[in-house]
């Protein structure tokens, strides 16, 4: 037989992927002309097999992309879970069901990532880090990552405002024909005690006016056992004080009227109370602290076509977010050490974009955002924030060619009601990025950005008692990218390649140093990071034989984050936490009714701490992941069965040290759609 | 055919996977080898022990040995001699003493007290103590600051100070004090313990507590200032005690008290970091924050006990202290006179230990593990 093993590929991939790609990519070309739900659907049914080949593969900044199925393949828990597959990206994981889980995108840390939702930014002024834990894909459509910013015209100042950005889509109500309500039940029961029920409700309530609601409750007492050992000792413990109970809840409406009008409203809660395991050290398996959350926030778009040339987009937000930690170690006069935050956030933002040539648009955006806190703490500042973004872009896009250029100003006014407060703050911020089809082909793209951006320096950094400074400056960050995007079709069979060469280089970077006197840490704009990288997905599909369909995902990540801080000792050093090579790998095969999946994920030798020495030395870890899922019909309606196997090899490691993660667990799920 | 070449494609996938087994290893980087120092040998003065602290929740507290006959420093020898303790040495090494042929070690988040033999490091025992701070001893007993005294009670804010037997090394008694007490000395059958109150800022502590060690009571609170830390005697029978002052408007300063009256009859207006007594004379360094050049000042001081005067000029006489990033312990041989100040640096990379002469002239100098805390001689 002369048929290879790439022949095996399925070739139905990559032809329906194209044969879409035409109708996505006037959309992709021209954003101004709006794609109603319906289409989106459909498209989204077909494209199954390869769901995300083309915003990858025309957009300027390189962009990742999981969606739906996929999304519902991997064995994920939270949207930190799905993200770990993306190249570039390190998860700072601190293990079990309610561990914080935040993100690192190119070295350059998680204040530089900016996480949007449904197209609004999740803020969290206080420590400027979104616990993508806390983000369940129970109701998650989508989940994309562009690296430098993402290139749609009618996105909100804040979308500018950042290194690379996370867009979270959470799903939207779908309808079979003649059905006006549609439920979803799910449940998921498993290792860590996991009672996880979910319902979600679609109502059709007249052609102009759908409504969502969804909801979610998760129990878990989070214990596992693991293993602490060297060469002469080996301690079997079980992971204490690792229990979360949270619930959430979800209810948008969305309407149109005519075609030239969309808008949609959410309301989002989230209440939760977990345990805090801490530290595995010396004598001390176990803590007793303790953090209750409670977000809720209240969001809405309004999309509308003046004319054909001119297009609005308005969204606002209000947030407001509670938090409490407990620690019973620490007695007070008071008592046991008890901090409550509360934070609010009032949002609005209004993009005008105008397509003055078919090939050019301009657009301008303009974001009001206000942030107070407050908190019970000794001296505390209750600091207010009023930031105003400007953002002015322009794009052209011709047939090989697609710019974009945009400059953004950022004006931040600080205020507090005691001590002292930050000074005001006015920048301008520009991007360019490019992508260019060199050759005749269409298969083949080029892409490059640079971008200069910052962080902004937290409420935390500048107010914190005895550790804030307000005399900190924004971290800069400056990004030059290149890379291309390949999508062959070799004899009927597709692939997907996306390759990047970075650079970034990190100034005035925040970090706490010992300050006032021995006894007190304090903030400053000390650190310099240079981080080289290439990043490579390797997406690929097929069918073997006529029967069984798969989709395989390679991504693989070098990094070298060098601390260039002058005067240091670690001057040269790989900055803690990042691997020089990361990856992993994912395979999904599908046989009638039957599915299986398979991912793999790598993190290589890395560093606790600043020194590049033995003793901050971290192992290497990887973990296999195992799933079979069957759907059968009860009345025509799919009940969806399926078991898990997460780290298969059970083996034992550390993400963070002294936060041991689980062996091997199991987890059992039934979805039900009526 | 082709599902044999498919299988064969699959078997070396696998195999690959596999092969990541591999690239773990038990010895990651080579070991650091331990470093030479240039020093005379002397007579009594056999070596000296240092403590380092580690970052909390690093679990990276580490016991060095520096030998004078060989002159070798050498690392982590808790961790040489007892390979088998779980987790190591522990979290945040916060003090540590030599009485007779043991020495203790406090390590405050990993809760216990490791008593070793001085000779061959060994672990005699471990003693669980939650949250202890800092040691001393007096006739046969090591007593050790804590700073909570009933654990679990949301109503119980007061630490205490424990008492060791050095022959059987377990607990024999307890005394209520002050809210976190630190440093400790005890005196003419007395204990005298700074407490800070540092978990209720601002409403910290400002005594000294007076333990009787017959009857093992407090006897007493002697009004000192606030946030109390440091505390050193001399030969007089003065107490030299620290406050950290408030970290904002009241500024840290250096009380004497008198052990007879038991009252403060002096006040420097000097910010005390760490001290050590030595020969009639306090070492003193101090380490101050300035919102207006966002730097620390350092300054070394020294100060007659018998005079109770500052003495002019600097410890460090040849223009070294820049090599000094956050000095964080000072100690004094006491057969050579050298000077021993320890650099935390970061905290969160290696410190180092310089050794100065009694003239303040540098003679050496040594990478230590993270945040190198305190120093003893052994004879």
């Amino acid at each position: 037989m002369r048929i290879s093993f790439l022949h095996c590929f399925l070739f139905v991939y990559m032809s329906i992927g194209f044969n879409n790609s035409s109708t996505l990519y006037a959309q992709e070309k021209d954003s101004i002309i709006p794609v109603s739900l319906d289409k989106i659907y459909l498209l989204q049914s077909k494209r199954y097999l390869n769901p995300e080949p083309l915003n990858s593969h025309f957009s300027p900044a390189p962009v990742q992309e999981l969606t739906g199925n996929t999304l519902s393949r991997l064995s994920t828990n939270s949207v930190a879970d799905a993200i770990r597959f993306f190249s570039g990206v390190q998860l700072k994981d601190y293990g079990g069901i309610g561990g914080i889980k935040t993100i690192n995108i190119r070295s350059m840390g998680s204040q530089h990532t900016g996480v949007f939702y449904d197209g609004v930014q999740l803020g969290n002024a206080q420590n400027g880090q979104i616990d993508l834990g806390k983000y369940s894909l129970q109701n998650m459509e989508a989940i994309a990552l562009y690296q430098g910013q993402r290139s749609d015209l009618n996105q909100s100042a804040k979308s500018y405002a950042s290194s690379n950005s996370i867009y979270l889509q959470s799903k939207t109500p779908e309808f079979s024909e003649d059905k006006k309500l549609q439920t979803n039940v799910s449940l998921k029961s498993g290792s860590f005690g996991l009672f996880n029920p979910a319902v979600d409700f679609d109502f059709k309530i007249n052609n102009k006016l759908s409504a969502r609601f969804s909801t979610e409750y998760t129990n878990a007492n989070g214990e596992y056992k693991f293993e602490y050992s060297n060469d002469t000792y080996d301690t079997i413990a079980v992971r204490k004080n690792a229990d979360v109970e949270a619930l959430r809840l979800e209810a948008s409406l969305y309407g149109k009227q005519g075609t030239k009008t969309n808008w949609n409203l959410k309301y989002y809660h989230y209440d939760s109370e977990r345990g805090l395991p801490g530290t595995i050290v010396a004598n001390r398996f176990e803590r007793p602290q303790r953090l209750w959350d409670k977000n809720n926030f209240l969001q809405g778009e309004y999309t509308h076509h003046i004319n054909d040339f001119y297009f609005i987009v308005f969204r606002g937000k209000y947030a407001k977010n509670y938090s409490r930690y407990v620690d019973p170690e620490i007695i007070t006069t008071d008592g046991e050490l008890d901090n409550r935050y509360t934070q609010k956030e009032y949002y609005a933002s209004l993009v005008n974009t105008v397509k003055i040539r078919p090939f050019w648009n301009i657009s301008l955006a303009t974001d009001v955002q206000k942030n107070t806190m407050e908190a019970n703490l000794y001296r505390f500042a209750y600091p207010k924030r009023l930031t105003l973004l400007n953002a002015l872009a322009t794009d052209f896009n011709f047939d090989k060619v697609h710019i974009q250029a945009s400059l953004l100003s950022t004006t931040v006014n600080d205020d507090v009601e005691y001590y002292e407060s930050a000074e005001d703050l006015q920048k301008y911020t520009p991007a360019l990025m490019v992508n260019w089809q060199p050759f005749a082909s269409e298969k083949f793209r080029l892409r490059a950005f640079y971008k200069k951006i910052f962080r902004l320096p937290t409420f935390n950094d500048l107010y914190y008692t005895f550790v804030g400074n307000v005399f900190l400056d924004p971290e800069d960050a400056t990004q030059i990218n290149f890379g291309f995007s390949f999508q062959p079709e070799i004899k009927n069979i597709a692939f997907d390649i996306q390759t990047d060469v970075y650079k970034n280089l990190i100034e005035n970077k925040i970090v706490a140093v010992p300050g006032t006197n021995l006894f007190r840490w304090s903030m400053l704009n000390l650190g310099k990071v240079e981080t080289t990288g290439i990043e490579t997905t390797i997406k690929a599909a097929g069918n073997l034989g006529k029967k069984i369909h798969y989709r395989t995902n390679l991504s693989y990540t070098y990094q070298e984050s060098i601390d260039v801080t002058k005067g240091t000792s670690n001057y040269g050093d790989q900055i803690p936490y990042i691997p020089l090579h990361s990856g992993s790998l994912s395979a999904m095969l599908d046989y009638n009714k039957l599915e299986f999946n398979y991912s793999f994920i790598y993190t290589g030798e890395r560093y606790s701490q600043k020194a590049n020495i033995n003793s901050n030395y971290l192992q290497p870890w990887y973990t296999h992941d195992l799933s079979l899922g069957y759907t059968l019909f009860l009345k025509q309606n799919p009940l969806k069965i399926k078991m898990e196997v997460n780290n298969a090899f059970n083996q034992q490691y550390t993400v963070i040290k002294n936060f041991p993660m689980p062996g091997r667990s199991y987890r059992f799920s039934l979805n039900y759609t009526l | 055919m082709k599902n044999i070449k498919l299988n064969l494609q699959t078997l070396l996938l696998i195999a690959l996977l596999f092969s990541f087994n591999a690239c773990r290893t038990d010895d990651p980087l080579d070991e650091e080898p331990a470093t030479e120092v240039p020093t005379e040998s002397s007579d009594e003065v056999k070596g000296f022990f240092l403590l380092n602290e580690g970052n909390m929740s690093m679990n990276k507290a580490a016991l060095d040995y520096m030998d004078y006959e060989t002159g070798i420093y050498d690392k982590e020898v808790f961790k040489a001699a007892n390979p088998e303790a779980v987790g190591g040495l522990g979290d945040v090494g916060n003090d540590m003493g030599i009485y007779g042929s043991k020495l203790y070690v406090v390590v405050n988040a990993s809760n216990k007290v490791e008593v070793l033999d001085v000779n061959t490091r060994k672990r005699l025992k471990q003693i669980d103590i939650d949250n202890g701070r800092y040691l001393t001893f007096y006739n046969g007993k090591a007593y050790l600051s804590t700073y909570l005294g009933s654990i679990g009670d949301p109503n119980a804010a007061n630490g205490k100070v424990v008492e060791i037997d050095t022959t059987s090394l377990s607990i024999t008694r307890s005394v209520e004090v002050g809210r976190q007490p630190e440093e400790l000395v005890a005196y003419n059958d007395k204990i005298y313990v700074a407490n800070s109150g540092g978990y209720s800022a601002p409403d910290y502590e400002s005594t000294v507590s007076v333990i009787d060690i017959d009857s093992f009571t407090e006897t007493k609170r002697i009004e000192v200032a606030i946030n109390l830390h440091r505390i050193q005697i001399d030969n007089e029978g003065d107490l030299y005690v620290s406050s950290r002052g408030d970290y904002f408007e009241t500024a840290s300063k250096l009380f004497v008290v008198d052990t007879e009256t038991e009252t403060v009859k002096k006040t420097f207006d000097l910010a005390v970091s760490n001290m050590t007594f030595f020969n009639d004379m306090l070492y003193i360094f101090s380490t101050e924050f300035s919102y207006q050049t966002g730097e620390n000042t350092i300054s070394y001081n020294t100060l007659d006990t018998t005079t109770e005067t500052v003495l002019d000029g600097s410890i460090i006489k040849d223009g070294n202290e820049t090599l000094i990033k956050i000095p964080y312990g000072i100690y004094i041989n006491p057969e050579t006179k050298d000077i021993l100040i320890t650099d935390a640096k970061d905290y969160v990379t290696p410190g180092s230990l310089y050794c100065f002469s009694a003239d303040g002239v540098l003679k050496w100098e040594v990478e230590t593990g993270d945040i190198p805390n305190k120093v003893v001689f052994t004879y």
